[in-house]
């Protein structure tokens, strides 16, 4: 007995031994925190990451509050809102962290994605990280959507109406699609119940595990860094990258630092402006739903804009639909259209960025277009812009296979 | 490993995995087909009868028709006497890829010429129209002949639910299945005896 528990006790001594033995808790910590080696050179940019799993906690944790008070009930549900806000203890607290949450999700990712965009952390060996990172972001945006219907406003109404439209544009089954997804004539009860049951079940599901699966992928082939160097190239004789420095204790005190600073002004518009004038919670939608009557403006939360814009700057339904889509779908295959081998911006000339600059600016104002009504500048506006959206991933294709660019060092050098 | 593959095993494996996917096909479907309209949701989609006695010349009324407003406008004649000159700019004049009943004809849009019946949804990403009934320039078109204009994305229709060229819907406006019970009684979502 005595050799046996000895021959297979490399857990350790004591409790965490014995757990060690059958469920390797320790290794775990080790591999994913306190021997996880991530280059010394992270700057701000790399805030984006943790903070988007913060938010994500924030969402669950206000979700799971929120589902306690209210009922998917198309009679109900705008009454129940307006009963979180008034009548629950700290209700309105926990739906504001809720509304602005939301918000907040897209602003970060925003910036990670951008992150990603700025030191080529799409690029062999990380494209995995990066397709995982899209199919995260077209979760976030169905859950979003289905999140903003639940209020049951009138302009959730109407952007649900809009949005399950688009189904219309596939060909032959458009219309029989329609109605499968609204699970009736119109927009009702029907879906409304069952956009709860995906929003509050379902797509939570995939986005936590499509996130331990994008931290997986990531620790598989360690973090990218703002000199786009690899890190592991150069080790010591305990196999330890030279500028790497482990996760925990180094980034963990970093990112709260990080988390501070984002509580800081999250809460500032948690308590001083939580609908952002319009922007994070429409007026709009502080009247209960009417399918009689379409609200003036109809327009996406701001974060879907950018791609609105893209939809009403072409003058076909079905074109516009595509054209939307598209400008999802050619993100997906940014780690095959860059073919620079340069990864940091750092190193990349001017052509490139200017053009990835100018790239943001249209993509901002893109979504700027999509909240203004429909004249016809703003319009010709969007189609340039548009153009441009695609344009850059085109010319990035053909410019970067044989691209100029400055000398990459061997090492991270110290600062 | 793949010199000795055990043939009847590997067509075994084959065949199970095909079953399964089969098997998985057909589980697929309740899940998939619990998402169409209940009975309850069919049965709420029933006719609706309305009374247009009291919609004077010019006037429109808006009535809800399996949740969607339906538009019913008596047009006055010089609404519908300006319908054949607009043809040369609308898509679809003759509403030959309308989504309508085959007992409405192609221009007037009605069973009775001077009383338009339509579903007052944008084909465009489904807005509600708004009601322009006045032969007066307007802002978003200076040779407005009376029609209906979508607030969300612009889409112009003539006093017919015709689609102007040059905005985004590219569909003219649905008409509904509907019938005249008498002279004064229409419903909605009927075809009447054997349309």
């Amino acid at each position: 007995m005595g050799k046996i528990a000895s021959s297979s006790n490399k857990g350790g001594s004591g409790i965490m031994g014995w757990v060690n033995d059958r469920l390797p808790v320790t290794q775990f910590y080790k591999d994913h925190l306190s021997e996880y080696y991530a280059p010394k050179n992270f700057n701000f940019w790399y805030f984006f990451g943790s903070l988007a799993l913060l938010v994500l906690v924030n969402q669950i944790l206000t979700g799971i509050w929120l589902t306690m008070h209210y009922k998917p009930d198309a009679a109900q549900a705008f009454g129940m809102v307006e009963y979180i806000m008034r009548d629950v203890p700290w209700g309105w607290l926990i739906r504001y962290l809720h509304t602005t949450g939301a918000s907040a999700f897209f602003i970060v990712i925003y910036f990670h994605m951008f992150r990603g965009l700025l030191y080529g952390s799409y690029k062999k060996p990380r494209e995995l990280v990066w397709l995982i990172g899209m199919v995260i972001y077209l979760a976030l945006m169905a859950e979003a959507f289905m999140g903003y219907v639940l209020p049951w406003g009138n302009m959730s109404y109407w952007g649900a109406k809009v949005i399950t439209q688009l189904f219309g544009a596939v060909p032959f089954v458009g219309d029989s699609l329609v109605e499968w997804v609204r699970g009736d004539y119109l927009i009702s009860d029907a879906t409304l119940n069952r956009f709860f049951a995906l929003h509050v079940v379902a797509l939570p599901l995939v986005i936590v595990a499509l996130v331990v699966v994008h931290i997986a992928a990531l620790h598989a082939v360690g973090s990218n860094n703002p000199e786009g160097v690899d890190i592991k190239k150069h080790k010591d004789e305990n196999g330890k990258p030279l500028d790497g420095i482990p996760f925990h204790p180094y980034y963990t005190v970093k990112d709260i630092f990080g988390v501070g600073v984002f509580l800081l002004i999250f809460l500032f518009i948690v308590f001083v402006k939580p609908d952002m004038g319009g922007l994070f919670l429409e007026h709009d939608n502080y009247v209960p739903a009417n399918p009689a009557v379409t609200p003036e403006h109809i327009k996406p939360v701001w974060y879907f804009t950018p791609f609105y814009a893209m939809l009403r700057a072409v003058p076909d339904m079905q074109m516009g639909a595509l054209i939307m889509l598209l400008a999802i779908v050619v993100l997906f295959f940014l780690p095959w259209l860059d073919r620079s081998p340069v990864k940091s911006i750092r190193y990349r000339r001017w052509p490139y960025k200017l053009m990835l600059g100018l790239f943001a600016v249209a993509f901002v104002i893109l979504g700027w277009l999509g909240m203004q009504g429909a004249t016809e500048l703003y319009k010709l506006m969007a189609q340039v812009l548009t153009a441009y959206y695609f344009f850059y991933f085109i010319w990035l294709f053909i410019y970067s296979r044989n691209e100029k660019y400055h000398e990459v060092p061997e090492r991270i050098e110290d600062h | 490993m793949t010199d000795n593959v055990n043939k009847s095993r590997r067509t075994l494996l084959l065949s199970t995995g095909a079953v399964g996917v089969v098997g998985a096909g057909f589980a697929a479907v309740p899940f998939l087909k619990s998402w169409l309209p209940s009975e309850r949701a069919k049965a709420a989609g029933g006719p609706v009868k309305v009374d247009i006695s009291k919609v004077e010349s010019g006037q429109m009324l808006n009535v809800l028709w399996r949740g969607q407003p339906v538009f019913l406008v008596n047009r006055t004649d010089k609404q519908t006497a300006v319908l054949e000159s607009l043809n040369d700019r609308l898509k679809d004049p003759n509403s030959e890829s309308s989504v309508q009943p085959g007992y409405i004809d192609n221009i007037y849009r009605a069973r009775k010429q001077n009383f338009l019946v339509v579903v007052g949804i944008c084909t465009h990403l489904g807005c509600s129209p708004k009601y322009y009934p006045d032969l007066v320039p307007q802002q978003f078109d200076s040779e407005w002949k009376g029609g209906f204009f979508c607030p969300c994305h612009s889409s112009r229709f003539d006093i017919s639910g015709r689609v102007f060229a040059g905005s985004p819907a590219s569909r003219n406006l649905d008409i509904p299945p509907y019938t005249y019970l008498d002279d004064n009684t229409i419903e909605i979502g009927n075809d009447g005896e054997q349309a």
